[in-house]
């Protein structure tokens, strides 16, 4: 192998370890619908999102080095530049993890991107139309367009679907939703594995070691499907109780609506050159299958949390990344100062992730962030309504003396 | 600033289109099996249903397919 320098060394490292943070904050995007559906065991679920993904990493060899294409200019490029991107990217998938929010994680690493390159080559390198273009309109074009073909997707399933019952439905829908699923699965192995290759060689054309416009090397493909197949496998579960459950109650239905809309939006937009992340798709595809159901509801205050974190993602992870360029800056010592910041923050974050463990065994259990605004919005009412609650408490008192006296319950219950 | 409005627009009127194309199908082809289903539990057949089911099923397969293309292209 070739000789490395160490700041080449940490680089692969961290860019291995976003790679991994990646893969499972990005299960719930394949899995969330499958697992709160029922359609499979948690853990299988999981296990085949795994599968899927490291065979994706292999389809493709096209390099997938448009996170840096147009958006920076590659003359800026040093390997510490790239290490702090990856730093500010991680740190954010971390954060949004603990807190349970989907966000895009490729919007992390332009982020940081970004962010970095300001502190290492001023604002004039980032090309602000390309941010525009690249960035804002499909953050919000995706959720649009995934959510309403998802919405009307689960209005035919239902209307054409009346007479659909037994087993052969539920069957039905449960291959329905594990193919789309697995589709989706496919596709990110390929897409977000590709990135952090090409990031990977990028640090190592901008570190010397490879030559300009090389394919990335074996290992790097190796490693790259490995760290987003593991990842994957730890699964994000946080991330697929908010999107399974938190955002709407889905039916097999409705799952295998919004899969199959989130499979074909990122399809569709890879293919016609217009990128949409896959997180964004996919919740969108949620929200629109629960508001296709009749009666179905989507919880704003949590979907309102995660468009919060959705434009928090880019400045929050840029800016993280500008400093720990600013701190690298300094020289080696900078550069160490950086990367035990960033062992130890996520070794923080993961030890406050320990004081309410969601796993594979609570993730459908029940819905935290739901809960709460209903909880509020039941609490008001009572508050602004006080006859109801009044009657209430009548027929509470009317019924409770009643097991103390036999011969009465014919006559309260009346 | 050069916002690519045709890609946007396609990608729009292709993801609906074919996810809804998609699900119609898919929701027939179950439709059709648990008809089977029904007559099967009267002593009756379906063939028409049965045929029609894995026609949908067929297609739907044929998409995947192609997806699976795409990713690999």
């Amino acid at each position: 192998m070739e000789s490395f320098s160490l700041i080449l060394a940490i680089v692969v490292v961290t860019a291995l370890a976003f790679d991994f943070t990646n893969g499972f904050h990005d299960t719930a995007n394949a899995m969330a619908t499958t697992i709160s559906t029922g359609a499979l065991r948690p853990k299988v679920a999981v296990a085949m999102s795994a599968v899927l993904n490291l065979v994706g990493a292999f389809l493709s060899v096209e390099v997938a080095n448009t996170i840096s294409k147009g958006l920076v200019d590659e003359a800026g490029i040093r390997p510490e530049v790239i290490f702090a991107a990856l730093v500010g990217a991680i740190l954010w998938n971390l954060l949004t993890w603990l807190v349970g929010l989907p966000s895009s994680s490729s919007h992390a690493l332009m982020g940081g991107l970004i962010g970095a390159t300001v502190a290492s080559a001023g604002f004039g390198a980032v090309h602000g139309d390309v941010l525009v273009t690249k960035v804002l309109i499909p953050a919000i074009a995706a959720p649009l367009v995934a959510g309403l073909a998802a919405m009307f997707a689960t209005r035919l399933t239902y209307r054409l679907g009346r007479k659909a019952d037994g087993k052969a439905s539920e069957k039905g829908y449960r291959a329905g939703q594990i193919a789309s699923a697995g589709l989706v699965s496919l596709a990110h192995g390929t897409n977000d594995a590709q990135k952090t290759m090409g990031i990977i060689t990028l640090a190592l054309v901008a570190g010397g070691v490879l030559a300009p416009d090389s394919d990335p090397p074996l290992w790097v493909i190796v490693s790259a499907g490995v760290a987003i197949a593991l990842g994957t496998y730890l699964g994000g579960w946080r991330i697929i109780r908010t999107m399974g459950k938190g955002l709407t109650d889905l039916q097999p239905q409705q799952g295998f609506a919004a899969q199959t809309s989130a499979a074909t939006v990122i399809l569709a937009s890879s293919h016609l050159g217009f990128s949409l992340s896959t997180t964004h798709s996919v919740s969108g595809a949620v929200m629109g299958a629960g508001l296709g159901r009749k009666g179905g509801v989507v919880r704003w205050s949590t979907a309102t949390r995660m468009f919060v974190a959705w434009g928090l993602t880019l400045p929050a992870a840029a800016f993280v990344a500008a400093v720990a360029e600013w701190i690298c800056g300094f020289g080696s010592w900078g550069t160490a100062v950086v990367a035990v910041f960033l062992v130890a923050s996520s070794f923080a974050i993961w030890k406050i992730s320990r004081r309410e463990i969601v796993d594979h065994t609570n993730v459908n259990d029940h819905e935290a962030p739901g809960e709460e605004p209903s909880g509020v919005v039941t609490q008001a009412m009572a508050a602004v309504t006080p006859p109801p609650a009044g009657t209430v408490s009548e027929e509470l008192s009317a019924t409770i003396p009643a097991p103390n006296d036999p011969a009465s319950p014919a006559k309260t219950t009346v | 600033m050069q916002i690519d409005w045709a890609a946007l627009g396609s990608v729009f009127g292709v993801s609906l289109v074919v996810t809804v194309a998609l699900v119609a199908l898919f929701t027939l082809g179950i439709t059709g099996l648990s008809r089977r289903e029904r007559a099967a539990a009267q002593g009756e057949s379906a063939v028409l249903a049965v045929t029609g089911a894995y026609a949908c099923f067929a297609a739907c397969a044929a998409a995947v397919a192609y997806g699976i293309y795409l990713i690999m292209a």
